[in-house]
């Protein structure tokens, strides 16, 4: 709730200057300059990024962890300081307790299988809610297979929000973890996690937190925020495709047993045997994603000299325009909170009898790029009982002239198919 | 040129199609029935066909949901399926993926007919498999008549 207290009071972002340093939006598509609205699926890369990951190839690339050589130490440094980095970005928690992963998807799969692995058993519950992505969905679905845990759903209630009413009868003593998503991907929802997380505790069990859209367009504080698992992808936050993280708390981290075996995670190798390397690089076997990982840091210092409770007031004020204009349209239904400061910059929507198919294909001949589908959400879809909705989602390089060029490209659709 | 483009996409006889598809609906006595999804997208069709002993195909219908052009396309298909062989069947499926991937001699090959209407797709690469669910269920439904194996989406 802080940060949106923040948010409200940041001072406006400087959008004409941030997006210079994003090559890729100066482009035309199909004849117009690109509009690019699919942020929620994957964000643009400042030429921070783009550079910090060149150099890293041009002057320090070498393996990490064991070479003696001078190249080797420079990529070992660069790579545990970005680890560093991403640390502060998260609240300033233990670099020790982050844990690189490809992204949320992987991170997600390293707690199902590694702590779920060891810890579910026969008739021990998984609370999920019907909003979650399918990564936060289906390694669940994998473990409670393997181990016989079963799987409960916290409901939506039409407004996009949680049934928070409903989770004190949801968790019970047989809940062993709740995995919940910070911000929702489909929806924009932002959960109140630090409430969730109250009682989440009260009843013994552990919360994992999705932190793939909110490390990105909320920001993040794992110091007060609750979860004992934080899983992020990289790519979404102006970082490279390929590179996440997965935090967790230092006494269930050293507790899980490894998940993948080979180089780097081990301390002694013997025919039958091995101990492994203390956390964070138990978890980390094989050569890393050294690029991704220093990518990803310059990232991090971008989005920190912009500051993301900034960010999200940019996207909140795009958010609530875009609402207001999508409303005048006929037969339009928008999706997620009315209130645009419970949302995070994400708007899914379906107008008339044009699929969100038709609009999409609409929009990008008029340059404006916007998801269209199920977004991996489809219980969400189910709620609601569409099959796909269209969804524009934003971030700081964003502009109400943008939303204006999506309206134009509506009116197109709807010339079309009214 | 993307106004053309669209316009060439959006033919008023795949909106109709859309908006009022033919042979919409299910078969009491269908003898094969075949559902196709797109994963991707979520286009969803069912096809039924009712095949008598001689592979002449006597009635066919569609449901499902998806874009305008997976609908129209399984609409406009069916219309052509009435009364003709599996041969022939199969044959319309393969002219008409010809056409998806921009074949010009199947932009001209009359026996399409109104499937011509949706030459445009071939120029929107992302959708053309919306154009091609409903064949991809035709040509498994014959298979699947004629006891020859699935193949693997």
């Amino acid at each position: 709730m802080t940060m949106l207290e923040t948010a409200a009071g940041a001072t406006p972002l400087d959008v004409e200057r941030l997006r210079r340093d994003f090559p890729v939006l100066d482009q035309e598509v199909n004849g117009r300059p690109l509009v690019y609205l699919d942020n929620a699926a994957t964000s643009q890369k400042p030429v921070q990024v783009i550079e910090a990951i060149e150099a890293y190839y041009r002057s320090d690339n070498a393996n990490v962890h064991r070479g003696i050589h001078e190249l080797s130490r420079r990529a070992t440094e660069l790579y545990e300081g970005a680890r560093k980095t991403v640390a502060r970005y998260l609240g300033g928690v233990d670099p020790e307790e982050v844990v690189w992963t490809r992204g949320t998807t992987e991170a997600i799969n390293l707690v199902a299988s590694s702590w779920g692995g060891a810890n579910l058993k026969e008739g021990d519950e998984i609370l999920l809610s019907v909003m979650e992505h399918h990564s936060n969905l289906v390694p669940w679905q994998l473990v409670a297979e393997r181990t016989g845990a079963r799987l409960r759903y916290l409901e939506l209630n039409d407004d996009g929000t949680l049934r928070l009413d409903d989770l004190d009868e949801l968790i019970g003593e047989r809940t062993r973890i709740v995995a919940l998503t910070q911000v929702s991907n489909s929806l924009g929802t932002i959960n109140p996690i630090s409430e969730i997380a109250r009682r989440v505790h009260d009843a013994g069990a552990l919360l994992l937190v999705d932190g793939a859209q909110g490390a990105a367009h909320h920001g993040v504080d794992l110091t007060s925020l609750g979860a004992d698992f934080y899983a992020f992808s990289g790519h979404k936050m102006c970082g490279p495709t390929g590179v996440g993280a997965l935090w967790g708390r230092r006494e269930l981290l050293e507790s899980m047993p490894p998940w993948q075996g080979g180089g780097e995670m081990i301390s002694l190798v013997e025919r039958d045997h091995s101990t492994y390397a203390p956390i964070p690089h138990k978890f980390e076997a094989g050569t890393p994603n050294i690029a991704g990982a220093v990518g990803l840091a310059a990232a991090v210092e971008y989005l920190e000299k912009i500051g993301p409770a900034a960010i999200l007031a940019h996207e909140q004020d795009l958010t609530g325009y875009a609402m207001e204009r999508l409303q005048t349209l006929p037969a339009i239904r928008v999706f997620g909170p009315e209130d645009p400061s419970m949302r995070a910059g994400v708007v899914s929507f379906v107008l008339g009898d044009a699929h969100p198919h038709d609009i999409s294909t609409i929009l990008d001949s008029e340059g404006v790029a916007i998801r269209a589908g199920h977004h991996c959400t489809q219980l969400v879809m189910k709620h609601y009982g569409v099959s796909a909705t269209a969804r524009a989602s934003f971030y700081l390089y964003n502009t109400r002239d943008e939303v204006d060029r999506l309206m134009d490209g509506l009116a197109t659709v709807h010339s079309i198919f009214a | 040129m993307s106004e053309l483009k669209l316009n060439s996409l959006y033919q008023q006889l795949i909106l109709e199609h859309y908006r009022s598809p033919k042979n919409r609906g299910k078969l009491d006595d269908a003898t094969v029935s075949i559902r196709m999804r797109n994963p991707t997208c979520g286009d969803d069709i069912t096809l039924q066909l009712r095949v008598d002993d001689d592979e002449m195909i006597e009635d066919v219908r569609f449901y499902g949901e998806g874009c305008s052009i997976s609908q129209a396309s399984a609409s406009i298909m069916t219309t052509l399926l009435m009364e003709r062989s599996l041969d022939d069947a199969m044959q319309i499926a393969a002219r008409f993926t010809a056409l998806m991937h921009g074949d010009e001699h199947a932009a001209k090959d009359r026996s399409l007919r109104d499937l011509r209407a949706l030459q445009g797709v071939s120029k929107f690469p992302v959708r053309i498999k919306c154009a091609l669910l409903g064949f991809d269920a035709l040509q498994e439904a014959v298979r699947k008549t004629r006891g020859e194996p699935a193949l693997e989406a």
